[in-house]
């Protein structure tokens, strides 16, 4: 198996190269693609794919989220396997009853005589672009029946989810996080977060609906995705110079979301702290320590914990985004607050 | 001059049995409703037959449609089955939607009716993609967008229509224009006279149907349908029209005056049709007769169909949320 070390944008760009080769369905549809001379979307990961595949299968459109979203939902209803992207994450909320009146009900509404089997790919988090650039949305879609959603944290996932997506036959929203794109080969984030992964040239899917133990321990559960497993990552390394070992999973799909490690985990270290890019309120993150509680709450010594961004919506000032999304010393402080109870 | 030369004989009782379909079987739900026996809603068609039987009438098997809120006219024009339809607007496991849809949600994929949509012009940029699917495939093949008069100020016409324009997207844009959106008039929302005058906007052709002479409506579609064929791209059509009924269920239209009304019924699609076929097809008023006798038999089939039909189990609720993965 050959491999390359890839930033996630590569990893993604690869994956999107091998989905368009594999299957002539597959094509993307969003603002600023493939236009000569363009920098191949939002953050580059569409960036030479109009060379290979053609200004027709790299679809640029003009600034029209109805429509992109839209276009999109009737292409997959007629057999095509679109992916559309939103230049931003926040700018999904233009076309919001695309995804959720349209791409989430028609299978159901129509007793399953059709299908929508398209990938929304929005890049989300806070970048110091305030409030309107920088949303984590997954609580916005995790609510609505009918969707999957996926939050890589690594290159090697995100291709292989993205492959996985694509081949799913329902509509999957597919977030990833700026800060985690890296810097090799495109545009470069200030405070990337980024690391360079090895990912296999070829085609091979992450199933959708599974979690990864990313460290083991057994003191305390760090639940975490994106950019926030990276920060709970360096915490639990913080911890272990501490005496305390957490154990970390990476949450990678929220829907449909893998129970069985978490409540094992639970059941293991007693203690559960979740860490969300998301706002506190209606995160992600409450609905996991809901269903934590339920299936695991004799086994727990304290109450779940959240850290998450505050509710408040997202400052562009370097020193306030700080303040806003959560850092590793928050996470090390609420898992020592949460032993000491 | 005699209207019906350009059309097969075929054709033309053809689609005056399907107008008459239509009305028949609006009328029948009407009073069943008044009954109370129909659940949830109803948005009727009785005024607008001849657009939805003139555009069907000009589309092959393989095209697809995509239909509103009140979708029964479009459906029974693209030849679904009225015992579907029928019992999917009485909430029966029967229904063409399995009864998970209802009134305003109906598919039937074996005529290529996509599921139609409670959201107004929802479906504009949903029939453009459609429209972009057949031309990335190279299928010869045609989407059909119907909306509202309503539908033209609301922000998806105007991104889906321009995607499609400057795409050459093989769809046509099917405004129905029944002069209100809700109780709302249509002249009090728009500066223009003509909502196909906003097709110029798009730089596509935009034309102005009379969409009470199902003739007038077939003619235009095929023109357009075929411009659309031909890779030339999407056209807006506007077919002034009128319902007769009120918005939906409960509302007896007090914002029109009767005598606007009246209006609009003296030019009413069906009995001109009617005229049609035995002035100048010799059809006998005997023929004729047999025609409505037997939608009306449908109708009333139909529905007896409905009403016997047995309820969804309780686990289709849960069912179909989520497509399987092969």
């Amino acid at each position: 198996m050959s491999t390359h070390e890839m930033t996630m944008v590569e990893a993604l760009r690869d994956g999107l190269r091998v989905a368009l080769r594999s299957d002539p369905a597959v094509f993307l549809i969003g603002e600023d693609l493939g236009v000569p001379g363009g920098f191949g979307g939002g953050f580059t990961v569409t960036l030479g794919l109009a060379d290979e595949f053609g200004h027709a299968r790299v679809m640029d459109t003009p600034i029209s989220e109805i429509a992109i979203l839209g276009a999109a939902v009737g292409a997959a209803l007629v057999g095509m396997r679109p992916v559309a992207e939103m230049q931003y994450g926040d700018f999904v909320f233009c076309g919001m009853d695309q995804v959720v009146n349209q791409a989430a009900k028609m299978h159901y509404m129509s007793n399953g005589q059709v299908s929508v089997p398209m990938v929304l790919r929005l890049p989300v988090g806070a970048s110091a672009r305030g409030a309107q650039h920088s949303q984590s949305s997954e609580a916005w879609f995790m609510h609505t029946p009918g969707l999957k959603v996926v939050c890589p944290s690594n290159p090697y996932d995100a291709k292989g989810l993205l492959l996985a997506a694509i081949r799913d036959n329902n509509p999957v929203v597919f977030l990833e996080h700026k800060l985690l794109y890296g810097a090799k080969g495109g545009r470069k984030e200030s405070s990337s977060a980024a690391r360079l992964a090895s990912v296999p040239e070829e085609d091979y899917e992450v199933p959708l609906g599974t979690v990864a133990v990313k460290r083991e321990g057994s003191d305390l559960t760090l639940l975490a995705n994106m950019l926030m497993l990276h920060r709970a990552m360096e915490a639990a390394e913080e911890l272990a110079h501490r005496g305390i070992q957490a154990e970390v999973i990476d949450l990678r799909c929220l829907v449909p979301l893998e129970m069985e490690p978490l409540i094992a985990s639970a059941q293991k270290t007693g203690r559960v702290l979740i860490v969300e890019e998301d706002n506190l309120t209606g995160g992600w993150g409450a609905e996991v320590a809901a269903r934590l509680s339920e299936a695991a709450f004799f086994y727990l010594d304290a109450p779940i914990t959240r850290v998450a961004a505050p509710d408040t919506p997202a400052p562009a000032a370097p020193v306030l985004e700080r303040e806003y999304v959560p850092s590793v010393e928050r996470v090390v402080e609420a898992a020592v607050r949460l032993l000491a109870g | 001059m005699k209207k019906l030369t350009r059309v097969p004989a075929d054709s033309a009782r053809e689609m005056f049995r399907r107008m008459v379909l239509i009305r028949r079987f609006e009328d029948h739900l009407y009073a069943l409703f008044l009954q109370g026996v129909v659940p949830g809603t109803l948005h009727q068609y009785q005024g607008q037959e001849a657009v939805a039987v003139g555009v069907c009438t000009a589309l092959h098997p393989d095209d697809v449609i995509f239909s509103t809120h009140r979708p029964v006219g479009h459906f029974l024009a693209r030849g679904s089955a009225a015992r579907g339809i029928a019992a999917e607007i009485m909430g029966k496991a029967a229904g063409c939607s399995g009864g998970k849809g209802g009134q305003m949600h109906l598919t039937d994929m074996s005529v290529g009716a996509m599921p139609s949509n409670a959201i107004v012009g929802a479906n504009i940029p949903i029939a453009t993609g459609a429209a972009l699917g057949f031309q990335l495939r190279g299928q010869d093949r045609v989407a059909v967008s119907f909306f509202g008069d309503g539908a033209s100020n609301i922000g998806a016409f105007h991104e889906g229509i321009n995607l499609a324009a400057v795409k050459d997207a093989p769809v046509i844009f099917i405004c129905e224009n029944n002069q209100y959106g809700a109780s709302t008039a249509i002249s009090s929302m728009m500066r223009i006279a003509n909502i196909a005058d906003r097709a110029a906007a798009y730089g596509i052709p935009g034309c102005v149907v009379d969409g009470m002479d199902v003739l007038a409506v077939y003619q235009a579609t095929l023109e357009a349908v075929e411009r659309a064929r031909q890779g030339k791209g999407p056209t807006l059509l506007e077919c002034k029209t009128y319902r007769y009924a009120g918005h939906s269920r409960g509302d007896p239209g007090g914002y029109r005056s009767p005598e606007e009304v009246q209006l609009w019924r003296e030019r009413d699609p069906i009995p001109h049709m009617r005229t049609l076929l035995t002035k100048e097809l010799g059809l006998s008023e005997a023929e004729v007769k047999t025609i409505e006798h037997t939608c009306q038999s449908e109708v009333e089939e139909a529905v007896e169909f409905a009403r016997k039909s047995p309820e969804p189990e309780k686990e289709e609720t849960y069912r179909h949320v989520f497509a399987e993965n092969q």
